[in-house]
This record gives C-alpha cells, structure tokens and sequence, in this order.
C-alpha cells in the first residue's frame, strides 16, 4: 500500500537541542520497521515525526513516494497506537473506533459495517458498548489497535504499545501485531526500547543511539553481525560479553595477561566480544586450539529452568556464559570459558565492527 | 459537634429560619404592632406585577450574565492555551479583575459608560448609537451584564484554563490524526472533556448572578430606569430595607431561596447526568 521513507532526517528543539541527527531509513510496502534503542536516542521523535506531531527541521519524509513534509497529521492518512492507548473516555468503544471514519465522511452504514468486522477481528464485539475505563488493559489495547485497523490507513505507527502490560500479556499481544500486521499488509514503523519485542517483531530493525542509527537490518543479521559495541550490548539479553584488548609485540592480549592464542582481524580491534550462549565451560585442563580460552570463577549461577546464566569473573571483567538445562558449576567453582574463534566479535577504537 | 455545622447553624439556619417567620409576619405602619398573617405575603408578593417583572427582570440578567461570563472565559481560555510566548503575562493580567470588588467593578462601568462623562459612552455616541442607560432599561440591561460578567470571567478564565490543561494532549493528537480539524477536536473531543468543568461553573456562575451582583445593581443602576434592572435581590433589599415592608420582603428571600434550591437541584438532577468525569 505505501513505502515509507526517510532522508537525511534531523530534529533540532528551539532550546537547541538535537534530537535526530540525520537518519535515513527505507521501509519498502508492508513490511514492519522497528526502532529500537535506549530512551532518549530520539525514536519516538522520529515516529512523531512520520505521523506529522512534530515539525521536521531538516531532511524530508516520503510516503508512498510523495514527501509529506508540509502536510498535517489530519491528512497524512496514518494511524498511530499511543503508548497510552489515546482511547476518548467519553466515548464508548464502538464511537471510538467510528471516530475516524465518521471525520473522514464515511457513509454511516459503511461506517458500520467497518466497526462491526474490525471489532470481530480483535474480539471485541461485546465490549462496543462500554466506555474505555470499563475495560482492562489489555482490551484498551485491542481498542486502540481497532481504531487504527478500521480506518485502513496507508500506514500504522505503534509508540511503544505493549509498555503497560503486564509480561504474559505482552508476549501474547506480540504474536497478535505480528499476525494483524502480516494480514492486513500495512506498512508500519514500531518503537520500543524492548529488545525482545524488536527482534521478534522487525522485518526490518533499526537500532538508533543518541540520535543516530547505529544499524539498520534483518533482526537476524543485527544480531549476529552487530556492527558496532553498542548494537552489540543492546540486542541479545543477556547481553554480549566484551572484553577489552592490549596490544603486545606477541599478539593481542586480554587484561591479567592472557594470550588469545591466534591472531585478531587486523590490527585495530582493541575489544573482543562474544555472545552468551556462543561460549561454554569446561572443568578439564587439555589443550583448545582455535578457541578462547578463559580462567573464570563463577560469582553465581541464574537457572532460568531450561537454561541456565553462568555469572563469572574473568580477565578481569564479569562475562555471562549460557549452559542448557541444570548447570553443574556451583559458586566459588574454577574453570575455563572457552569460546570458539569463529564466534568472536571484534571492533575497533571507535566501537566499530572490524572484519 | 464539628465547627463547620455550628457555623451553617448560626450562619444558616438561624437566619433562614428568622425569614421563614418574618415571611408569616405583617407589621402596622408604625411598627409598632406584628401579626402572624400564615401566607398573606407570599400571596401579595406573587400578586403583585412589579415581582413578576423582577422575576423576568432577573432571569433574563442571569441567563445572560452566565452565558457571556462563562463563554469569552472559555474563548480567553482557549487563546491562553495557544499563546506561544507571554502565557503566564497573559494569564495574571486575565486574573485581576477577580481582585476588583463589586462595587468598584460596578463604578468603573458606570464611570466608562456614563452618558455624559464616560469615555467609552463617548466612543459609542461618535460611532452613532444613541447610548444612554439612564433612561434606556436595555442600554441599562446591557451595561449590568457587561459589569457582572467582566468581573465573572477572571474566575471563570481561570477554571478552564486549568480544565484544558487536564485534556491529555495525546487525545488531541489522536484525534488530529483521526482526520479531525482543529474545530471539530475541540467541539468532539475538548469541550466534552471540560464539562464537569463547565458544570461546576454553570452552578456557581447562576449562583453568582441570583445572589452576588448586589453590589454591581446597586452601583450602576440602582434598579434604574424605573424597575427596568430591578432583580430578586436587589427588590428584597430595596422592599425590606428602603421601603421597611419587612413582610414582603421576607416573603421575597424565602422565594429565592426556594428557587436557588430547587435550580441546584435541577443542575445535579438533570444536567450532570450529560457529565463524564474522566
């Protein structure tokens, strides 16, 4: 129905500050782009930018090839999900979601017909009559989602919707927008400061910090070649153990002295990363050639149930190793993380990634 | 017993139930002599067609005082909430007027409006209305409201301005985004949003034109041109404190009072009932 795109996009407040710095994305027709990133990176800015709440100081934003900038949210034809869901309280839910259509000029039985479908959809057929502060959170939620679907709107933008539910209902309210959003084909652009929800949802992700993206990609690909120190901590939880490098005449060192064993990618990379679950333990002594190898205490053990986090003091920073099901390593325990050569990550002074 | 109800009792009740039994009483024309006549005034003052012109008189006074009082306050309101620099200027210089006594509002518009002295009434004359409200009772109707309801409209300003700034602003968003124009969110979604707001002033501002605009009647027009302005209040006062008729003007507050009950009661009955509180 619509590509989304954006160039070169800046927002500068009137006290001077600088919210987006020049952010470029390309979401092609209904595929669904996440931002995620810390808060205050300037995410939810550039959604409110998209939907036309907030002025755009630089840059332009096309949609459906047809750059939006001087056009108001009245008619831009999005719809947006609030973090807050936004219902009206004083109207129940069914002129909640005819609100739209009915400013549009809709024909009434048309109107309808649309409420009546869109309410099946999201079960909310029974609930048309009440008010919004009669409803749970989770139904709030299903109601904004209607008042966006009904319209059928070029574009759905979601500001982090599933924040105030709890956890169960949060994963299972995922799957729904996943679903919907695939049904329905509607381009969108989804915030959250979530990286679960991010990984989960994205056909597209983009991972902004202070204003910037830091990468732009399949959830998949940022997560397994994450191009720079933050990407790398902020997508996967627990997050990447990183390790800082010094150099020796010998070969790259970690701290306390402890050769790698092989040569790094160039001569640049000064921290080495590895994830979680790409390491192991081991309690024997023998030789691990093409591996890190890692004399580590344990400090604590996490069993998650069919997992477990090993927490451990190692070359002188604390690195978290997965194990599956029960682990065997108990408190105080010695033993060596070994992380195989081809699942390291290495970046640079500037944080970057270094092949 | 708590304090509060001791105050009602010697501040309310004693003296409601003094006019009660002042309203049952006829004096001789000396005063010297009472007698308990049961409803002899409230049949005379219902009778009489100067109160039923006072009657009108007042509705007409108070409908009008309340409706412009409570709309520029809500208009002022809405272009406070736009302001973009001077809000807060904005703002106090609207709230002064409620400083100003009624008395000392109702001086000023007269002294503005005075046909012969009044730079205002000046001002008129040059633009060719042949203003004058000493012998015109809608020229004088119209300067009464105008007074009443300046000095209402601080008041009121100042109950909207905070009522608008307790519409979540998202709502506005989502709305704007719903493809409703800036008049259209405020008709659908601001202005129902502020109505236990405007209900709450509704009440107050009747209340405020029926009983507290004494002192603006008395200051600008005295009743004048003839009985023209002459509201409930201003007749009891006038019967019961220039004329001495104690009886009728008895009668007259009970009336008031019953009226005043009976139209708070009708607001919370039927009006609030359209309220939605968030």
């Amino acid at each position: 129905m619509a590509t989304v795109d954006l160039k070169d996009v800046k927002k500068v407040y009137p006290s001077g500050v600088e919210a987006v710095k020049g952010v470029s994305i390309a979401i092609p027709d209904k595929e669904l782009c996440v931002l995620v990133g810390p808060s205050g990176c300037g995410k939810s800015t550039l959604l409110r930018m998209i939907a036309g709440l907030e002025t755009i100081s630089a840059g332009t934003v096309a949609i459906d090839g047809k750059v939006v900038n001087a056009i108001g949210p009245t008619e831009r034809d999005i719809a947006m999900v609030f973090q807050n869901y936004a219902l009206y309280p004083h109207m129940k839910v069914y002129d909640n979601m005819a609100y739209g259509l009915r400013n549009r000029g809709t024909p009434k039985d048309e109107i309808d017909s649309r409420v009546r479908s869109t309410a099946k959809v999201l079960e909310l057929s029974a609930l048309l009559d009440r008010r919004p502060r009669e409803l749970s959170g989770g139904q709030r939620q299903r109601v904004a989602m209607g008042r966006a679907i009904v319209r059928n709107p070029k574009v759905f933008l979601f500001d982090e919707p599933l924040s105030n539910l709890d956890a169960k209902l949060r994963g299972q309210m995922r799957v729904e927008i996943k679903n919907l959003q695939r049904t329905l084909g509607v381009t969108s652009v989804y915030v959250t400061h979530d990286q679960l929800e991010a990984m989960t949802l994205a056909d597209i992700l983009v991972v902004m910090n202070a204003g910037l993206v830091e990468q732009t990609g399949a959830p998949l690909d940022v997560y397994e070649r994450p191009a720079s120190i933050f990407v790398a901590s902020f997508i996967g939880a627990p997050p990447m153990n990183l390790l800082a490098l010094t150099g020796s005449s010998s070969g790259p060192m970690l701290a306390d002295g402890i050769a790698i064993g092989f040569a790094a990618p160039g001569t640049q990379a000064v921290t080495l990363g590895f994830r979680p679950e790409d390491a192991d333990v081991t309690f024997n002594a023998e030789a691990l050639p093409g591996a890190l190898v890692l004399p580590a205490t344990v400090e604590a053990v996490e069993p998650v149930g069919a997992e477990s986090f090993l927490h451990c003091a190692a070359a002188g920073s604390r690195i978290i190793v997965r194990v599956s099901g029960r682990a065997t390593a108990k408190p105080g325990d010695q033993l060596r993380v070994v992380a195989k050569a081809e699942k390291l990550h290495w970046f640079d002074q500037a944080g970057k990634r270094v092949e | 017993m708590a304090p509060q109800l001791a105050i009602t009792l010697v501040f309310f009740y004693w003296p409601a139930g003094q006019a009660l039994y002042q309203s049952m009483l006829r004096q001789d024309p000396f005063g010297l002599r009472s007698r308990f006549v049961w409803f002899a005034n409230f049949r005379k003052v219902l009778a009489d067609p100067a109160y039923l012109n006072s009657i009108q008189v007042t509705v007409v006074f108070s409908l009008a005082t309340a409706i412009v009082a409570m709309c520029v306050a809500l208009l002022l309101a809405v272009m406070a909430e736009k302001a973009v620099r001077g809000k807060g200027l904005y703002r106090t210089l609207l709230i002064w007027p409620y400083a100003v006594a009624p008395a000392i509002a109702g001086m000023l518009w007269l002294f503005l409006f005075n046909p012969s002295i009044g730079s205002l009434a000046y001002l008129l004359r040059s633009l060719g209305i042949a203003w004058d409200p000493l012998l015109n009772g809608t020229h004088a109707m119209i300067l009464l409201v105008s007074a009443a309801a300046w000095k209402q409209i601080s008041y009121n300003f100042l109950f909207f301005v905070a009522g608008l700034q307790a519409v979540p602003k998202t709502l506005i968003e989502a709305a704007a985004m719903d493809g409703a124009g800036e008049t259209k969110r405020f008709w659908t979604i601001v202005f129902p949003l502020l109505a236990p707001t405007t209900f709450f002033l509704l009440v107050v501002n009747t209340v405020y034109a029926l009983f507290d605009t004494f002192g603006i009647v008395h200051a600008v027009t005295g009743g004048g041109p003839g009985k023209t302005t002459e509201t409930l209040v201003y007749k009891v006062y006038n019967d019961g404190f220039v004329n001495l008729i104690l009886g009728d003007s008895a009668a007259q507050s009970v009336i008031l009072m019953a009226i005043v009950i009976a139209l708070t009661a009708i607001q919370f009955r039927y009006v609030e009932r359209k309220v939605h509180y968030g």
